[in-house]
């Protein structure tokens, strides 16, 4: 049976329209990237489900719409402000609020705090750097996410037009978190955009970003944003990500981390905007002693369609990984989780670990998760589960029976249930910005399942 | 307090109770014995709104109002409290969490103010010095890797703290060793007044000999065959529950 297959051809017709005027054109190895980019993705296609990877998440909802670059599109609104996590829960009051934010894609100065970056950290677009020191990206940009069997990275690289760039210099320490704003295209035309991110924590460096999307109206938005992470000997990074992006948005994310000597990476990922999401993390544990945490949930309803994928990659000795990863579904929401652990034939005494469990809030709605280990050595610690179940009766009617609505007994049951993956933050200051995310979803629920399964259905 | 007429009901279409009839004071103590599969927990689950416990036939009027077109969450507001047999576990929900939410419901419910936190704490850690109940109780999660005791103490300190005025006590017995027994008893004890009703469900006599009860029913085949004063309970521990049963 035929696939739909998702044509490449506006997006190569693209490239080529304006490859001669994308940042940094005038840099013949950033060219040779992203024309090799190019070829890769003409050669592998939109990803479809006959690939493995892509098995559970289908794109054909993207595939009548024309989605024009950023830059192209009429702005419909102007803004002079952005709500801000920081304000929400006084995470600022630590010390000067640090910000960056993008709109649309691109770089805006004027919403963005930076003044109080410490000396040897830098936060800077993308674009500008590229035109002003591209030597310095040349060692970075493209190397470390370099797998070829990830169409949409290739797509990114051909065509991001902008971006952050976050460096942090050694041992240098950033006392509070960096906020990084992605602010949806604020245009009513369908919108591509392809935003690249680049962290580069060297040797004893540490940071927190908090890193947002959200935005305003139903307008489709074609989201295809690729992060690139290096974290040298002993750096530390929290990477909380909130994919909060209106329900017109595919949202897709791929990020590469690369993780050296004693370094620890740790990400939580609330994923509950979008009408379709995906995101992507492959981690490289390239130095002993290396510690990963990824650590997410994801709240869907309606239509929503809701994918984690990760690969962990044990390369050395003495590393560890641990995910937990909870969600609730509701609706005909459907959710996808992908975790492998993969410990090459060197890396002994590694310690991975992965859970996933999904709570159905409704009949219709559907998890496909595939936790899997491929473990070459032979001393090591690993282990995986998933479940998958519907909320305890037995509990609601307790909690009923002590005076509790039926709606607040659901509610609490789910919130309990997620709770134990948002414990996992090891920053308890930044849990009230997801536990306030989960409340607000569990607020917005219409009636209990059970009083709409007798309508008819859509 | 609590007047059932001639009530019939069904459990998955099964009929299970066949026509009880059963009048409690404000005040009274009741105790509801019999052996097992005679509808005991029925009554007990039907009476406080469990899915699946349907009434045929009869009525339940409980102050004055009909009970069972209530919601379970309504007819604990109106002060019908269910003391578990099987307390559930309730992982990731803290006892006190938990506690606060359902006084303030149900005080929200009887259009009480709801209780700020200090004043809340403040009764919690009064009720909880009456029944001698550890402070740490509070802080693990609802029920979760509780001990038989432990669950049937934390019943305890939600009757109390949710003051009801008609309180089944379903098996509560069950599991417990004999310490455990006298200290659920003490917290039983410690709530009998001249507004609070109370009804005993039980299999064996020697809760009975803890929560004395102003009059003892014997519950067989889905009907109360006997009734009568607290020595019924001393008897039927004597000769079993097969004489009464016989003769009925």
């Amino acid at each position: 049976m035929a696939q739909e297959i998702l044509s490449t051809d506006p997006y190569l017709a693209r490239f080529n329209a304006a490859k001669a005027a994308l940042p940094g054109a005038a840099q013949s190895w950033l060219s040779e990237l992203r024309e090799q980019a190019a070829a890769r993705f003409r050669d592998l296609g939109f990803p479809t489900q006959r690939r493995e990877s892509w098995k559970y998440t289908p794109l054909k909802a993207l595939k009548d719409i024309s989605f024009k670059p950023a830059g192209e599109t009429g702005q419909t609104a102007s803004l002079d402000r952005v709500p801000s996590l920081l304000n929400e829960t006084g995470l600022s009051e630590a010390g000067s609020p640090l910000r960056a934010t993008l709109v649309g894609g691109s770089f805006r100065a004027d919403l963005s705090a930076l003044d109080g970056l410490p000396a040897g950290a830098t936060v800077e677009p993308l674009s500008a750097l590229l035109e002003r020191e591209p030597a310095a990206l040349e060692p970075w940009l493209g190397r470390i996410a370099t797998d070829g069997d990830q169409p949409l990275l290739a797509l990114n690289t051909a065509l991001f037009d902008d971006g952050l760039v976050i460096r942090l210099g050694k041992d240098v320490v950033l006392d509070s978190p960096l906020e990084l704003t992605f602010l949806g295209p604020l245009s009513e035309e369908p919108t591509q955009l392809h935003p690249r991110l680049l962290i580069l924590l060297d040797q004893g460096a540490q940071a927190t970003l908090l890193e947002h999307h959200f935005g305003y109206g139903e307008t489709p938005v074609f989201h295809n944003g690729v992060s690139e992470i290096a974290l040298g000997e002993n750096a530390r990074l929290t990477h909380l990500k909130l994919q909060s992006s209106p329900s017109g948005t595919f949202h897709f994310a791929t990020t590469h981390v690369r993780q050296e000597r004693d370094s620890r990476y740790e990400s939580f990922a609330l994923n509950h905007g979008a009408a379709l999401s995906r995101l992507e993390t492959r981690v490289r544990l390239v130095g002993t002693g290396a510690d990963c945490h990824l650590n997410g949930a994801y709240l869907l309803r309606d239509r929503q369609h809701g994918d984690i994928t990760t690969v962990i990659d044990h390369q050395v000795p003495h590393c560890r990984s641990k995910e937990v990863i909870k969600g609730a579904l509701d609706d005909r929401a459907r959710g996808v989780f992908q975790g492998l652990i993969r410990v090459a034939p060197d890396a002994q005494k590694t310690d991975g670990r992965m859970l996933n469990k999904t709570l159905l809030l409704s009949e219709k709605a559907e998890i496909d998760t595939k936790p899997e280990l491929e473990i070459f050595a032979d001393d090591v610690q690993c282990a995986h589960g998933a479940t998958t179940g519907e909320i305890d009766h037995d509990a609601i009617f307790y909690l009923r029976s002590r005076g509790l609505p039926e709606a607040r007994a659901r509610s609490l049951m789910v919130e309990s249930f997620l709770t134990e993956t948002v414990e996992e933050l090891s920053d308890e200051s930044l849990r009230p910005l997801v536990l306030e995310r989960i409340r607000d979803w569990l607020g917005t629920r219409q009636a209990p399942v059970a009083q709409r399964e007798g309508e008819p259905s859509a | 307090m609590l007047e059932i007429k001639n009530l019939h009901a069904t459990v998955d279409g099964a009929e299970i109770l066949k026509g009880i009839d059963l009048t409690i004071q404000a005040g009274e103590v009741h105790a509801i014995m019999g052996p097992n599969g005679s509808g005991k927990s029925t009554l007990s689950y039907l009476l406080s709104g469990r899915e699946g416990y349907e009434a045929t036939e009869g009525s339940v009027a409980f102050k004055g109002h009909d009970l069972l077109t209530l919601e379970p969450e309504e007819r604990a507001a109106e002060g019908l409290f269910l003391a578990f047999q099987y307390p559930v576990e309730i992982p990731g929900v803290p006892n006190t969490t938990f506690l606060k939410e359902a006084v303030n419901a149900v005080r929200k419910h009887r259009g009480e103010p709801e209780l700020d936190a200090m004043e809340f704490v403040k009764q919690l850690r009064a009720k909880t010095k009456e029944l001698g109940i550890n402070q740490d109780f509070l802080k693990r999660a609802v029920n979760a890797g509780f001990s038989g005791g432990e669950k049937k103490r934390n019943e305890m300190l939600q009757m109390a703290m949710l003051e009801p005025s008609l309180c089944l006590l379903d098996e509560t017995d069950s599991g417990l060793d004999i310490d455990a027994l006298k200290a659920v008893a003490e917290g039983v004890n410690a709530m009998r007044g001249p507004d609070r009703a109370m009804l005993v469900i039980t299999h064996y006599q020697r809760l009975l000999t803890y929560i004395v009860p102003d009059k003892v029913h014997v519950l067989s085949k889905g009907r109360i065959i006997r009734s009568g004063g607290p020595e019924l309970a001393q008897e039927l521990e004597e000769k079993g529950y097969a004489e009464s049963v016989e003769a009925a």
